[in-house]
C-alpha cells in the first residue's frame, strides 16, 4: 500500500498562502537534510519576509536575523560551529534588496554556508511591492504602471553577480513543474554537500510563484514562470565544485 | 609627580622615547600615564606625547603645566615653552634648535642629540640621547639604573642594540656636564 | 603578577580574550581600530575567530550569530559606526542573548571627528535601538578599569542574557597605563539554549522571546527592574561633607578627581560622584552624599548636557544641578574648581530663597 511520507522536520503544516512555492521548497529542504543525516546538526538563519513563517513549522534550530542580515548571522554561527550545517533561507527582497551587501560578502569571502534564496520577484509579506528581481513592466503595488527599468534598474540576477567569485556552488531551479522540483532537490543537496565537505559558499536560487501578489491563479503563475520569468533567470547549475559549468 | 612632554617631528621617535620613559618608570614601581598627541593635534607633522610619572595614583592624565619638555625640534620649543613651569626643564635638541631665545626662569639643557646619534652610528637613536639628557637633568632615576631598564626593554623585544645604551649615556653625560 | 603597559584599546581586546571571548566581527573606525588590529592576531592564537566585516551592520549580526551559537562574542565601534550597530543590538536584546559591545566615543554628530568625547550618553543609556530594552553600560575611567569591566561585562551579559556595553572614549582608548591582567578563562559554549543543531531534542528558535513568553510585558519589566536594582556601581570621593558634588564618568572623572584634590587643598569642600554603571544609573550613590549639599555639577566632554538629566532624576530635583561642558576640549581641573566656587558664591547670594 502506498504511504505518504512526510519529513519529520515538517513539524506543523506550513502557514504560506495557497499556491505559494515556499511550501515546496520547505518540503524539499527537509527531505535533503534528513536524507543526508543533517537534521540534528542543522542551524538555519532567516530574517524577515514570508520565509520566516517556517520558523515554527520547520523543526531545525533557527536564528532570526534583522531584515536582510541572515547571511551575516549564519556566518557568525558557522564560524564558531563549523560542524553544524548552516543555511540561510530568505526571499529575494530580504536577501537581495536590504540584504544585498551581507548576501554578496558571504559569497565574496566564500563562507562555508548554504544560501537558499526563494525568488518570487516581489515583496510578498508586505503586500506585493516591487523587488530588485521584479521584471520590467511587472505591475506591483509600488510600480502600478509596471516596473520602469529606466527609473528603477534592471532585474537583479544574483547568479551573474556571484558566478565570477571563487564560490563552491551556484544553481538556479524552479518549482513550476515536478521535473524542475526534482532538480531543485538535487541542487539543494549538492549545495549542502558542498558545505559539509568544506567546499565553500553555495547558493541555490529558486524561482517560485506568488499567486496572491501576482494576482494570478496558480496555473497562470506557473505558466508565467515558464513563459516569462525563466527568460530573465535561466535555470541550471552555474558553478560546481568551484568551477564554472555554464560557459 | 612629574609632568613630561616629549615632542618633535613624526619619525624622530618621539612616541618611542615616551614609551621607554613610561615602561622603565613602570618597571621601577612608578605610577604613570602616557597620552599621545591625537586628532587635530596630529596635523602638521608634529608628534608629541605627554607623561605623568609619580609615586601615587595619577588622577588626571592631562596637564597644561609641563615640568620637563623634551624638544626634538624647534617647533616643539615654540609650541610648548610657554607651558613649562618656572624652574622647569627643557631638553632641546641643539642640532635642530638653533639661536633660540629661552625663558630665563627655566633650566635649559641643549644637547646635540641628532649629531651625537649620527656620530655614534645610530642615527635613529637621537630620541634616546634626548631621553638620557632628560634623566640626567631631572634626576628622576639613577642614570645607570635607567640604562639597565632600556636594555631590559629592548632585550625583552629581542632587539637590543648596544648603541642605544651608548646614546643614552652620552645624553645623560651632556646634561650632567651643563 | 607584574604590570604591563597597555593602550586602552589593546587592554580592552586582551581582557575580552581572557574573559573567554572567542568571536569578534567588526569594522575599522578611529579611534577603536586597535581593538580590531589586536584581535586579528590574538583571537586565532586561542582558537577564536576574528572577522573584519563589510560593515558594522554585518559585524553586529555576525556577533548575533556567534552569540546564538553559545560563544562569547563581541564587536566594537565608535560614533557613526555605533549608530549602525543599534539595529543588531536591539535584535540581540530581544532574543535575550549575551554579547559585549564597545563604543569608543568620538566627538560630534554625523561624521564628527576622531578626538575624545562623551556625546553618546543618551544613545548608550536609553537603548539606542528600537523597542523595550536596556543595556548594562560600563564606563571605565582608566586602562585598568577597562580590563576589569570587560570581564564583568561578559559575566553580566551571560547572567542576564542581555547585551552589555563598554562606553569608553578616544582618550582612554589611546592612552597607556600599567595594567594587571586577569587569568585566561575558558567558557563552555554549549549552553542549553545555544543554536547548535537540535541533536535529538526540541528545535530551538532564537528570535524575539516575546513570541514565546506569556505576560511578556511583566516579564521584561521585571528583568530590567532587577538589573537596575542589583547592578548599580559607583565610586564616591569625599561626598560626605561636600558642599558641591561633581558628577562625572570615564575620562571626565579623572579630571574631576584632580579638581577635588585641588579644591580640598584650598579648603573648598568639593566631592565627586563617579558612576561606573551609566545604566543602571547609580541613584543609590546619592544616598551617601551630604544631605546639605548645595549643588551637583556634572562634567562631561559633550557639547550638550546629557548626564545632567540622570542627576536631576537621581536627586529628584531637590538639589540644583548645574553642568560644565568640556565640548571638544579637555577642561582644566582648575576651571572646574572655579566653576564650583562660583556656584557656591551665587548660592550664598540667593540663599534667601531657602527661607
Amino acid at each position: 500500500m502506498a504511504q505518504k511520507l512526510i519529513p519529520e522536520l515538517l513539524v506543523e503544516d506550513n502557514k504560506f498562502c495557497p499556491g505559494c512555492g515556499h511550501g515546496i521548497v520547505n518540503r524539499v529542504l527537509a527531505e535533503v537534510l534528513e536524507e543526508l543525516g543533517l537534521a540534528d546538526k542543522a542551524v538555519g538563519s532567516l530574517a524577515v519576509g514570508c520565509g520566516c513563517l517556517m520558523m515554527d513549522t520547520f523543526g531545525t534550530d533557527w536564528v532570526q536575523a534583522p531584515h536582510g542580515r541572515a547571511a551575516a548571522v549564519a556566518v557568525g554561527v558557522k564560524r564558531v560551529r563549523p560542524e553544524c550545517c548552516v543555511f540561510t533561507y530568505q526571499g529575494d527582497g530580504d536577501s537581495l534588496a536590504i540584504g544585498f551587501s551581507e548576501t554578496m560578502y558571504a559569497a565574496i569571502r566564500n563562507e562555508n554556508i548554504t544560501a537558499i534564496i526563494v525568488n518570487n520577484g516581489i515583496f510578498g509579506m508586505t503586500g506585493g511591492q516591487m523587488a530588485p528581481t521584479s521584471l520590467p513592466g511587472q505591475r506591483t503595488t509600488t510600480s502600478p504602471k509596471g516596473r520602469d527599468a529606466a527609473l528603477t534598474g534592471q532585474p537583479l540576477n544574483i547568479i551573474n553577480q556571484m558566478k565570477n567569485l571563487p564560490v563552491g556552488y551556484l544553481a538556479r531551479g524552479s518549482v513550476d513543474t515536478a521535473k524542475e522540483i526534482n532538480k531543485v532537490k538535487k541542487y539543494i543537496r549538492t549545495g549542502i554537500e558542498t558545505q559539509m565537505k568544506g567546499g565553500g559558499y553555495s547558493m541555490i536560487e529558486i524561482l517560485s510563484p506568488c499567486p496572491t501578489n501576482w494576482k494570478m491563479t496558480l496555473q497562470n503563475s506557473l505558466d508565467h514562470i515558464r513563459s516569462t520569468v525563466r527568460a530573465t533567470y535561466p535555470l541550471g547549475e552555474f558553478v560546481k565544485d568551484g568551477e564554472r559549468t555554464d560557459a | 609627580m612629574l609632568s613630561v612632554t616629549c615632542a618633535g617631528f613624526g619619525g624622530q621617535g618621539v612616541l618611542t622615547a615616551g614609551l621607554l620613559l613610561a615602561n622603565v618608570s613602570m618597571v621601577y614601581g612608578k605610577k604613570i600615564t602616557w597620552v599621545p598627541s591625537y586628532g587635530s593635534e596630529m596635523r602638521g607633522g608634529t608628534a608629541s606625547c605627554h607623561l605623568r610619572i609619580g609615586d601615587s595614583e595619577i588622577l588626571n592624565p592631562f596637564f597644561s603645566s609641563i615640568d620637563t619638555l623634551i624638544a626634538m625640534n624647534e617647533e616643539s620649543v615654540d609650541s610648548f615653552q610657554e607651558k613649562v613651569v618656572t624652574g622647569g626643564v627643557i631638553i632641546a635638541n641643539s642640532t635642530l634648535v638653533k639661536n633660540k631665545t629661552f625663558r630665563d626662569d627655566i633650566r635649559v639643557a641643549e644637547v646635540a642629540a641628532t649629531a651625537i646619534s649620527a656620530e655614534l652610528d645610530n642615527p635613529r637613536g637621537a630620541n634616546i640621547v634626548m631621553l638620557g639628557a632628560a634623566i640626567g637633568a631631572t634626576g628622576l632615576f639613577p642614570v645607570e639604573d635607567f640604562a639597565d631598564g632600556i636594555d631590559a626593554y629592548f632585550g625583552k623585544k629581542g632587539r637590543n642594540n648596544p648603541l642605544n645604551r651608548e646614546c643614552f649615556m652620552r645624553g645623560a653625560q651632556a646634561a650632567l656636564d651643563l | 603578577m607584574s604590570y604591563r603597559l597597555m593602550k586602552g584599546n589593546d587592554a580592552l581586546a586582551e581582557a575580552a580574550v581572557r574573559a573567554g571571548c572567542r568571536f569578534f566581527g567588526g569594522y575599522p573606525i578611529t579611534p577603536q581600530s586597535e581593538i580590531l588590529e589586536y584581535l586579528s592576531s590574538r583571537l586565532p592564537e586561542v582558537g577564536g575567530t576574528f572577522l573584519q566585516a563589510e560593515s558594522e551592520l554585518s559585524g553586529i549580526n555576525m556577533v548575533y550569530g556567534a552569540a546564538a551559537a553559545g560563544f562569547r562574542a563581541m564587536t566594537s565601534s565608535s560614533g557613526p559606526g555605533f549608530s549602525l550597530l543599534q539595529e543588531g543590538i536591539s535584535y540581540i536584546a530581544s532574543a535575550e542573548l549575551p554579547a559585549v559591545i564597545v563604543d569608543v566615543q568620538r566627538y560630534g554628530s554625523g561624521l564628527g571627528d576622531i578626538f575624545q568625547a562623551q556625546s553618546d550618553y543618551h544613545q548608550a543609556t536609553r537603548g539606542g535601538g528600537h523597542g523595550d530594552y536596556r543595556m548594562l553600560v560600563f564606563a571605565p575611567s582608566s586602562v585598568q578599569e577597562s580590563v576589569d569591566l570587560m570581564g564583568l561585562a561578559f559575566d553580566k551579559a551571560e547572567q542576564y542574557r542581555n547585551p552589555c556595553l563598554i562606553l569608553s572614549d578616544a582618550s582612554i582608548a589611546q592612552m597607556m597605563e600599567p595594567v594587571k591582567l586577569p587569568e585566561m578563562q575558558e567558557v563552555d559554549p554549549d549552553k542549553p539554549w545555544a543554536a547548535k543543531g537540535k541533536n535529538g531534542g526540541d528545535f530551538k528558535r532564537i528570535t524575539s522571546t516575546m513570541y514565546y513568553i506569556e505576560d511578556f510585558d511583566g516579564y521584561i519589566k521585571a528583568k530590567f527592574d532587577s538589573m537596575a536594582a542589583a547592578e548599580q556601581r559607583w565610586e564616591n570621593v569625599e561626598v560626605e561633607d561636600a558642599d558641591i558634588v561633581l558628577v562625572a564618568y570615564g575620562i571626565s572623572s579623572r579630571i574631576c578627581k584632580e579638581a577635588v584634590a585641588i579644591a580640598r587643598s584650598r579648603g573648598i569642600r568639593l566631592g565627586l560622584l563617579r558612576p561606573i554603571t551609566l545604566w543602571p544609573f547609580p541613584t543609590n550613590a546619592f544616598k551617601e552624599v551630604n544631605s546639605e549639599v548645595k549643588a551637583y555639577l556634572t562634567v562631561e566632554l559633550s557639547a550638550l548636557p546629557k548626564l545632567e538629566d540622570d542627576v536631576k532624576i537621581a536627586c529628584e530635583m531637590k538639589t540644583p544641578v548645574k553642568h560644565f561642558l568640556g565640548g571638544a576640549n579637555i577642561p582644566e581641573s582648575s576651571a572646574i574648581v572655579e566653576e564650583a566656587v562660583s556656584i557656591l558664591n551665587s548660592r550664598e547670594e540667593v540663599s534667601w530663597l531657602k527661607n
